[in-house]
């Protein structure tokens, strides 16, 4: 490690932190339907939008009714993105001429980029036309995760309202959060990246000869537009197979600070979005602050290993940190943040290849996701995850003070617990257990990339990355057979809508519950022992679930290395 | 307190009383049919796996497998940890067992004398267990009181030692609010006729046994929200669990079953689990100790989340009764003097203010008790018309009462030929005695007291005040709830102008003056609309609404039938100072269940660093790294894991049935407290304990 590499992480933090009032400031005017300098522009498109859906900004929704208009759009954006993969052949914008994509694959790229997960079984530059990935794909990135604000929003409404029968317009906050808050700052974003050499064409790959003379098809396309809200929608799916790693998608370390610090803006600032809502930012801080605590532990391990390199290695003769599958110009520092920082927020774009990481560089991002992404998280799902943790937690530790459990002035009970442990409970259930079925039946097995414990990380990497939404992959594990498609799909699925349905009854009932005033006697929320104690519960109720896992996993895998065995092929 | 604490402390003894701990043993036993069991989702779990295994066992004893000292061991604690679980439980429930059998010896079969018509004694004899609602029934000297009832007519001191414990009598009267008589209790003097209330079978003692016993126990809102938690994550170590074997095959490995139970059984929250229904069963059961019956759960867990107590000033905040604080003499008279004429008056004034009087002309004057008769004196008590009480002694008339009543007296023996009733009720204020009287009366009113006139023979001598006494300690007491966050408003008869100095004096947050039935329970609907938890407590059928609307209601045992079925709880001792203790009690009861389940919960680090290592040493023998405890073999570890498991639910039983001490603190350092003893003592003890087990189990050979 060198302090220059902390100075970075340091730099980033403080952009971060400091981005989270100002951002939460006007994303809580937005939904709470203040005006905002853009209401001038915006408004007038958005009223059009009511009128033609038939809704109106004024209209409230019951939790059930909020939930079943986000089920429907979600699942005609799935039926469109399915539909529009299987005939791309036949529509316009695909000068590469690619074919319809495969039925399997297409219902997992399909679940993939409505759940926000944005795994890839497919490379984009050899598989998905620009129409694909433009009015598909990239539709989906901003609805998707408009879709996370959305319910995130709900579920603080939830906290904030009192006695209230609804939690607010599923149309009117899905609106607001593409109108307002992703389509400006992605515009902004994008000429940012244009500036710096990311490309911007709807034209065709560009046949280049070399210096040598070899002849060479360069991949260009619609990339900078995709990549701003691929950050900002934590969506993480690549333009290109490569991701982040790759120089038109990350050309220089400037555009990869702005990449990491767009992945965690919306997120972190939703916490703030929280404490105005509820009346007390101090809040949304000790939330912010949890999360910060298991960042920054995770940054420090990842970075560590990263950087302290492979003692095989070394003893060959070869000095520094792991350099396997980094891009130079991001180095171990940057390449371990931006790790972390993608795992820990559902995001899933990459740039380097974490099946290269040393095995605990490696165990970082599966804890951050194991645990459900809720450090910062995708946008609104990280929120509204660590919102079931929080009521988990104060439940458990709030009878501790004395009073039966509550949180923010509401009663937590009895269906609040079981919705919780509920949306917890699918989390170990997907990842565990789609992971146990693969690592025992052959068509699972064929697709192992590794042998030895690496391998079982890799098939675990995949299913914990799908059923938390992440998309990012271990590499190294083929992916694209009938299979994987299909579970990880499914993963993914149980992931998403397992988790909101239940956060969203959290929503309505305590919506329609009275808030008790603070007193002496409340359990305080906004301070270091609570952070602690949060911290605590996720840890050993989210994270020790899958010791066993790790165990096997990278543990041994590390384990192994420092004793210098390694294991090869059929051993 | 004195006797709560004493109470206390017979509990401490009786956690080892033969009496209630051999029936506990058997109790354990018999609490293993599997439809009780159900009842406790995790316990219910460790059953059905430990059958499964011990099924698995018997297999391959008869065919031979291997390692079985080992899964017998393993086997052998599954059964253990659910024996403890029950004995916990048992031993909660032996100690109201014990008191209902004691209750149960009063309700033996009593005769009846049923009148035949509302007014005259014709009765006939029939069984107490035949009386209906409705029934009119006789009492006399001598007679058990054969059910609940109201008194309708006459007056009898009954001994209710067999619901109190308190053997002196009180007094039952037709109206008023010591109208309500229960069966089971004694008639020692005069006659009482009475209309039954109750049914048979759910007389008031019928209801304190089933309530003693648990029979009628039902699980609290809280707790179902727990059981649902713990039940969750039993559900979330079965994925845990069930998936390794899978994981082991893949790194080339099998795990033995045993093994895999173990892991479960010691990961799921047994602990919590096997005490959750001793915790609550012990918290109703402090309650009883201290003579407070709670109809619910429900009630005891609202009185630890109480933000606002109602508490009547007199008895509660004052002593029951004024007290003489100080002579007032008006100019010309000496205080000496006063204090004499007011002793006089006072001599055969049986009521507590004249009591009072007499003591403190003697303590600050030294003037001595007289005899009445000695001094031929008359006594002329107090009537309602008049409103004063006095004495006639030697010709002269010396009379005390409320000020007005004696203005006009003063007005009308006055040699001044004035006359005429009307003018007499009206008091002159026209010479200099009587505005000096009026202005000592406001000042003192105003400082919270009563002003009583004094005269004789028509002389205005001065006042007498008359103070409410707050109770010692009380205002420590209202600053210990501000500090546990609860808010304290005075409830009183008084003119706000009294009421504001009591209240300034007691130190509660607020009062209510002249407050009457409707005031209060207005006061309780608007609490209750903020959102907060109200406790009040009352006896007469008057609060009886109050009491209803109220979160947590203490009917006083001495109040009327009205009241106590309104109320949630009934306080046998009618004591209201109690609703403080009651709130504790609430506040321990969930602690207590807070504590335990976040020391279960923490407990899971230690188990995983002891088993994970062992399971898989076979499959890799690197992972020997995370046995950080250093665990003699496999199994010793295994083994270590699940006795501690079993055995920590012995260590814990104590502090379920005694809870966790409660500090009014606040809940800031409470909770800092609570977390460093129970949630970092849960990570840190378990290293301990097993680490320890391991070395006896090593030592003397079993793994």
């Amino acid at each position: 490690m060198t302090i220059n590499g902390w100075i970075q992480i340091l730099v980033f933090c403080a952009i971060v932190v400091a981005l989270v009032k100002p951002l939460g400031w006007y994303m809580a005017r937005v939904f709470n339907g203040e005006r905002t300098f853009l209401s001038p522009v915006l408004h007038p498109v958005e009223t059009v939008l009511y009128k033609l859906s038939g809704t109106s900004e004024r209209e409230e929704q019951h939790w059930l009714t909020y939930t079943l208009a986000m089920l429907t759009f979600n699942l005609l954006g799935f039926l469109a993105l399915y539909a529009l993969q299987r005939i791309q052949a036949v529509l316009p914008y695909n000068p590469m001429g690619m074919g319809a994509v495969a039925l399997d694959l297409a219902f997992n790229t399909a679940a993939s980029f409505m759940t926000n997960t944005n795994w890839q079984n497919y490379g984009g530059e050899s598989t998905m036309s620009y129409l694909v990935q433009m009015a598909g794909l990239t539709v989906q990135n901003f609805v998707s995760a408009a879709t996370g604000i959305a319910l995130a929003v709900a579920l603080i409404r939830g906290f904030s309202r009192a006695s209230a029968k609804s939690i607010g317009n599923f149309w009117a906050d899905m609106t607001r959060a593409t109108l307002y808050v992703l389509l400006p700052l992605c515009v902004m974003l994008t000429l940012v990246y244009v500036a710096r050499g990311v490309p911007q064409t709807l034209s065709a790959y560009i046949d280049a000869t070399t210096l040598e003379g070899a002849r060479q098809t360069i991949s260009v396309g619609p990339v900078a537009s995709q990549l701003a809200i691929k950050m900002l929608g934590t969506n993480g799916g690549g333009f290109f197979n490569a991701n982040s790693a790759h120089p038109f998608e990350n050309p220089d370390a400037f555009v990869n600070l702005i990449q990491m610090v767009s992945i965690f803006a919306i997120g972190a600032a939703l916490t703030n979005v929280f404490g105005r809502m509820v009346g007390d930012q101090r809040q949304g801080w000790a939330i912010l602050g949890a999360m910060g605590v298991i960042f920054i532990v995770g940054v420090a391990v990842a970075y560590w290993a990263e950087a302290a390199g492979n003692p095989l290695v070394h003893a060959l003769g070869v000095e520094g940190g792991n350099m396997e599958g980094k891009e130079v110009r991001f180095g171990t520092a940057m390449s371990a943040l931006f790790a972390v920082i993608t795992t820990a927020a559902s995001c899933g774009a990459v740039n380097a290849m974490h099946s290269s990481f040393m095995p605990l560089g490696g165990l970082i991002p599966l804890i951050n996701m194991e645990l459900g992404e809720i450090v910062v998280g995708g946008v609104g799902a990280g929120l509204y995850g660590m919102l079931l943790f929080v009521v988990l937690t104060m439940f458990v530790a709030g009878l501790m003070v004395g009073r039966t459990p509550e949180y923010l002035g509401k009663k937590i009970e009895a269906k609040e617990v079981k919705m919780a442990i509920l949306a917890i409970l699918c989390l170990p259930l997907a990842m565990l257990g789609f992971t146990a079925l693969a690592v025992v039946l052959p068509t699972g097995l064929a697709s192992i990339g590794n042998p030895g414990p690496h391998g079982f990380s890799e098939v675990l990497y995949a299913y914990v990355s799908g059923a938390a939404n992440n998309g990012s992959a271990f590499g190294s594990l083929s992916g694209n057979t009938l299979w994987y498609n299909l579970t990880i799909g499914a993963a993914m699925l149980m992931g998403r809508f397992f988790v909101i349905v239940p956060a969203m009854a959290i929503a309505g009932s305590m919506a329609a519950k009275k808030t008790v005033p603070v007193s002496a006697g409340t359990f305080p929320t906004h301070g270091g022992l609570f952070v602690g104690l949060l911290v605590g519960v996720i840890l050993i109720v989210g994270g020790l679930t899958f010791f066993p896992a790790l165990a096997l996993g990278p543990i041994v895998e590390h384990l192994s290395l420092i004793a210098g065995q390694t294991f090869s092929v059929g051993g | 307190m004195n006797t709560a604490q004493s109470r206390g402390g017979a509990s401490q003894a009786s956690l080892v009383d033969s009496k209630i701990v051999v029936p506990a043993l058997g109790a354990a036993f018999t609490k293993l049919d599997p439809r009780i069991m159900i009842r406790n989702p995790v316990m219910f779990v460790v059953e059905t796996v430990a059958a499964l295994t011990t099924a698995l066992f018997l297999k391959d004893l008869a065919t031979g497998g291997a390692s079985l000292g080992f899964s017998f061991q393993i086997i052998l604690w599954l059964w253990f940890t659910l024996l403890f679980a029950n004995f916990a439980e048992a031993v909660a429930e032996g100690r109201g067992k014990a008191q209902a059998a004691s209750l149960r010896k009063t309700r033996t079969e009593t005769q009846a004398k049923l009148l035949s018509g509302a007014s005259g004694r014709d009765y006939k004899l029939i069984p107490g267990a035949q009386l209906k609602v409705g029934d009119l029934v006789f009492v006399e000297a001598g007679d058990i009181i054969p059910s609940d009832g109201e008194v309708i007519e006459g007056v009898a001191s009954v001994n209710e030692a067999a619901i109190t414990g308190e053997s002196a009598p009180v007094i039952r009267e037709s109206g008023g609010d010591r109208s309500a008589v229960t069966g089971g209790t004694q008639v020692l003097s005069d006659w009482i006729r009475v209309r039954i209330t109750a049914a048979p079978g759910s007389t008031f003692i019928d209801r304190m046994i089933a309530l003693v016993e648990g029979a009628s126990r039902q699980k609290t809102p809280n707790e179902i929200a727990l059981n649902i938690l713990l039940a969750g994550l039993t559900l979330i170590f079965v994925i845990a669990v069930a998936t390794i074997p899978s994981f082991a095959a893949y790194a080339g490995g099998a795990i033995p079953i045993i093994a895999l139970v173990a892991l479960f059984v010691t990961l799921i929250p047994t602990t919590i689990g096997a005490l959750l229904s001793a915790i609550g069963i012990a918290g109703m059961d402090r309650l009883v100790r201290f003579n407070v019956l709670a109809m619910s759960g429900r009630a005891v867990e609202a009185a630890g989340d109480v933000d606002t107590l109602l508490l009547d000033k007199t008895g509660t905040i004052t002593l029951g009764n004024r007290q003489a604080t100080a002579f007032r003499p008006v100019r010309g008279v000496s205080e000496q003097e006063l204090a004499d004429a007011a002793q006089l008056a006072s001599l055969a004034d049986e009521t507590p203010e004249g009591r009072s009087i007499v003591v403190l002309a003697k303590e600050k004057y030294g003037i001595r008790a007289r005899d009445m008769s000695e001094l031929h004196a008359t006594f002329v008590p107090f009537t309602a018309q008049t409103r004063m009480s006095g004495v006639d002694i030697g010709g002269s008339a010396i009379r005390k009462g409320a000020v007005d009543s004696i203005l006009a007296s003063v007005n009308a023996v006055a040699p001044v030929t004035r006359g005429g009733a009307v003018q007499a009720l009206r008091p002159a204020v026209s010479s200099e005695p009587m505005r000096e009287i009026q202005a000592i009366a406001d000042e003192i009113a105003k400082a919270g007291g009563t002003p009583l006139a004094v005269s004789r023979d028509g002389r205005l001598l001065g006042v007498v005040q008359l103070k409410d006494i707050v109770k010692g300690g009380i205002r420590e007491r209202f600053a210990e709830l501000r500090r546990m966050g609860i808010r304290t408003v005075m409830i009183t008869g008084d003119n706000p102008m009294t009421a504001a100095a009591i209240a300034a004096e007691a130190g509660v947050d607020d009062f209510l003056a002249q407050a009457t039935p409707e005031d209060k329970l207005e006061l309780i609907r608007s609490e209750q609309a903020q959102g907060k938890l109200v406790a009040m407590c009352g006896d007469g059928t008057n609060d009886a609404p109050a009491l209803a609307q109220a979160d947590v209601g203490v009917a006083m045992n001495t109040g009327t039938v009205a009241a106590r079925e309104a109320g949630n709880m009934v306080d046998l001792d009618s004591d209201p100072t109690k609703l403080i203790e009651i709130v504790e009690i609430g506040k321990q009861l969930l602690m207590t269940r807070g504590s335990l389940t976040t020391f279960s919960i923490a407990n899971d680090v230690a188990k995983y660093f002891a088993i994970i290592p062992a399971i898989f040493a076979g499959i890799y023998p690197q992972l020997g790294a995370l046995n950080i405890m250093g665990l003699a073999t496999p199994e010793s570890a295994i083994l270590s894991a699940i006795i501690f498991n079993a055995l920590i639910i012995i260590a814990l039983i104590p502090l379920a049935l005694k809870g966790v001490k409660y500090r009014a603190v606040g809940a800031g350092p409470l909770l800092r407290r609570n977390l460093l003893v129970y949630g970092l003592g849960g990570i840190v003890i378990p290293f301990i304990g097993i680490k320890a087990i391991d070395l006896a189990i090593s030592a003397i050979g079993l793994a």
